[in-house]
């Protein structure tokens, strides 16, 4: 597995947006590396960059971003040079798909469900008429909707259903990858279960790769095999799923997992105290330090991703030397 | 059940007398086609019982649509109950108008569900906080300024100078949620209701906030209902909770029995879709029953939640409804013929 090109690389990837008050680095300096039929979740609180993230990967950035920096490779392949024209062919929709962060709220609301999930094929894959609506009734089992749902319209649907579709019509071309920007946030936690089941089974049995975006660590926990936690606008750690998990790395994961109300858990939880910087103006040395109860000397410096074990880094001082850190 | 709440509450419990005591209460609305005729009607809060002590922190715990926000909006006297009593501190709600009412608003403080639409947009942090001093009568500039600023330090916001001047908009989720948790302890409550107050933030600000009412809770004894949809938040925060399903609350236990012994299908369910952060957990289906929640138009027949449970007795569970106390303890009460 390790031996294969990784189906997605990114490397120093940045993207900027112009402001009123300046230049605001959104994504800055991001390292990550997905395999095949792996799931990696980019967990981060609200505005750390997480959407961002996935708007620079399948390019439906703003008006107001600059071009994003960096490498982003598919297959070895890279796609960050690759012209627009090209890009929506071969990558767009046919590569790599995208739930929008509230996209259940973005559906058409005068076109019936059904051929709102079809329409990536029509253009796409210039499908007939017949394949598509036959496609998009297999998406449709798929994710778990009665295929008679097929002729409705959005607001005949409950928002799990909805959030449904939006994930059918993600997968109705079949690509290798699909990124979910917060999908089931909106939603309560039995519909928010039942859509993880969903993906949980897609995984499995289609083999399809996932970038799935929240700001819930339970949620994360729920589809991930990596976990890349951002904090403003940095991953500041990467791991598998399980080492993050159960011994987070970097000072901000330890917090936030120890911020996590718990069901089965005596403890209570704790908060971290301070807010995130601007990106606007961030701080030079490590961006966590003004918050950090570990920072030292050092932490006014900017910390590197420093690995700190199998397939694992932390962008942390702490981790510079065994043992040189207290 | 182990509150250390001291006396106030205790004798009050003693002589039998909750601060607030709901019975039979039921909120239905009006449907209508076209904007008149009615055709039927949304049975938002339909035959909910139950009382709260002095001092006692209870969260109201369900889905979207089960009727949260409208059992909230009821008790502050914002909606007028189809049927039932509300009774705080003895004095039954619905015989109130004028400036009763407007007494008993002032001792429920409210925290309202989106906080973004809590606070008006276009007035500064010390003209939204001078409003309900005005209207419930504080004379003087200076005495408003004093009760305003020691609020809004109350919950966090230091200096108050550095809140006061600005506007909502100038301010991070957490803090605008601070400012409206500071409005609804300046009239000295006995009681706040607090709709939602976090499921909007992130997830470290959210454990700050509920820390947050949980200090003011204890500081001035006072009496808490917490509505959320999400169960892994109630545990360190409240005494009891209340599980809703379709407009009815169909278990109540102390918090630490609820999720150790769960009686109801319906609690059940909750709590194997939700999981503590596990590696593993991206590994195994979970269970969730499967349907949609009940219509509040047309309710299920018998127990409604019988549609969904995979416990369901044909010949019983659909056609008749569980009373709402089947008493496995003396303090759990479960709404579904299992425990009868
Ligand atoms: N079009 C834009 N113009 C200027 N700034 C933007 C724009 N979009 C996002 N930002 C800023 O970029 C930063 C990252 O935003 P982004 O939406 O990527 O964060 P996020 O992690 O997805 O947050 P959330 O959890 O709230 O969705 C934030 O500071 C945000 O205010
Ligand atoms: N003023 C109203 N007029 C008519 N119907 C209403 C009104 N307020 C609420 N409802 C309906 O009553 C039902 C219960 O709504 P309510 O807002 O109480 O649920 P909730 O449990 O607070 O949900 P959420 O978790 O989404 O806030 C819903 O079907 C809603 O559409
Ligand atoms: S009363 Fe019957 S249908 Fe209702 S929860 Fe209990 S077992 Fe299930
Ligand atoms: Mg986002
Ligand atoms: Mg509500």
């Amino acid at each position: 597995m390790m031996a294969a090109a990784p189906l997605l690389e990114i490397e120093d990837l940045g993207l900027s947006y112009a402001t009123e008050q300046g230049t605001l680095r959104a994504v800055d300096g991001v390292d990550l590396r997905l395999h095949r039929n792996e799931a990696l979740a980019v967990l981060g609180e609200s505005g750390c960059g997480k959407s961002s993230l996935a708007k620079t990967l399948l390019r439906t950035l703003p008006r107001n971003a600059y071009p994003p920096t960096g490498q982003l490779r598919l297959d070895g392949r890279d796609v960050l040079g690759l012209p627009e024209e090209r890009f929506r062919r071969e990558v767009r929709w046919v590569r790599i798909a995208l739930v929008m962060q509230a996209a259940m709220n973005a559906l058409n609301p005068v076109v019936r469900v059904g051929e709102q999930v079809a329409e990536p094929l029509r253009i796409h894959h210039r499908a007939s008429r017949r394949q598509a609506r036959q496609r998009a009734a297999e998406a449709f089992e798929e994710v778990g909707i009665p295929t008679d749902f097929l002729r409705r319209y959005p607001h005949e649907l409950s928002g799990g259903m909805r959030q449904r579709a939006v994930l059918a019509m993600a997968l109705v071309t079949e690509p290798d990858l699909v990124l979910l920007d917060e999908p089931t946030s909106a939603l309560d936690v039995l519909t928010q279960a039942s859509i993880m089941n969903v993906l949980k089974r897609i995984k499995h049995e289609r083999g399809v790769s996932f970038v799935f975006i929240t700001h819930d660590v339970a949620t994360a926990s729920e589809l991930a095999d990596r976990v890349a936690l951002m904090y403003a606008g940095q991953v500041v750690e990467a791991a598998s799923a399980r080492a993050f998990f159960s011994e987070p790395a970097h000072p901000y994961s330890r917090l936030l997992m120890a911020s996590v109300p718990r069901l089965y858990q005596e403890q209570p939880p704790s908060s971290i105290p301070g807010r995130p910087p601007s990106l606007l103006d961030p701080p030079a040395g490590c961006r966590f330090a003004e918050r950090c109860p570990w920072a030292f000397e050092r932490c006014s410096e900017p910390p590197p991703m420093i690995p700190c074990g199998e397939r694992r880094q932390a962008r942390c001082w702490l981790h510079h030397s065994p043992g040189g850190a207290r | 059940m182990t509150t250390p709440q001291p006396s106030a509450s205790a004798s009050r419990a003693a002589r039998g007398e909750p601060v607030l005591c709901v019975e039979g209460l039921q909120t239905h609305f009006d449907l209508r086609q076209w904007g008149f005729v009615r055709v039927g009607s949304v049975r938002a809060v339909d035959g909910v019982d139950f009382t709260l002590d002095a001092g006692e922190t209870v969260a109201v715990v369900g889905e979207s649509g089960c009727g949260k926000s409208s059992l909230a909006r009821t008790l502050l006297a914002l909606h007028r109950p189809t049927d039932g009593a509300i009774r705080f501190d003895g004095t039954p709600l619905n015989g109130l108008s004028g400036s009763a009412l407007k007494a008993y608003r002032g001792r429920v403080g409210y925290v309202q569900q989106d906080p973004y639409g809590a606070l008006p947009p276009f007035m500064d942090i010390q003209r939204i906080l001078a409003e309900p001093l005005i209207i419930h009568g504080v004379r003087g500039r200076a005495e408003r300024a004093r009760r305003i600023d020691a609020a809004l330090e109350e919950v966090g916001l230091t200096p108050a100078a550095d809140t006061r001047g600005k506007f909502p908009h100038q301010l991070s989720g957490g803090q605008q949620q601070r400012v409206v948790i500071a409005r609804a302890l300046l009239l000295r409550p006995a009681m706040i209701i607090a709709d939602e107050p976090v499921s909007m933030l992130d997830a470290s600000v959210r454990v700050e906030i509920l820390e947050l009412l949980r200090r003011v809770q204890r500081e001035h004894h006072l009496a808490l209902l917490y509505i959320t949809h999400d169960l892994s938040t109630v545990r360190h925060y409240v005494d009891r909770a209340m599980v809703m399903y379709g407009g009815r609350i169909v278990e109540q236990a102390p918090v630490a029995e609820l999720l150790a012994r769960p009686g109801h299908p319906y609690t059940e369910a909750l709590l194997s879709a939700l999981g503590d952060p596990d590696a593993d957990n991206a590994h195994r289906q979970r269970e969730v029953p499967g349907g949609e929640p009940p219509s509040l138009i047309q309710p299920p027949s018998g127990c409604r939640f019988h549609p969904r449970c995979r416990h369901a007795m044909p010949g019983k569970c659909e056609l008749e409804p569980p009373p709402p106390d089947f008493r496995p303890r003396p303090d759990h009460r479960i709404a579904c013929w299992l425990h009868e």
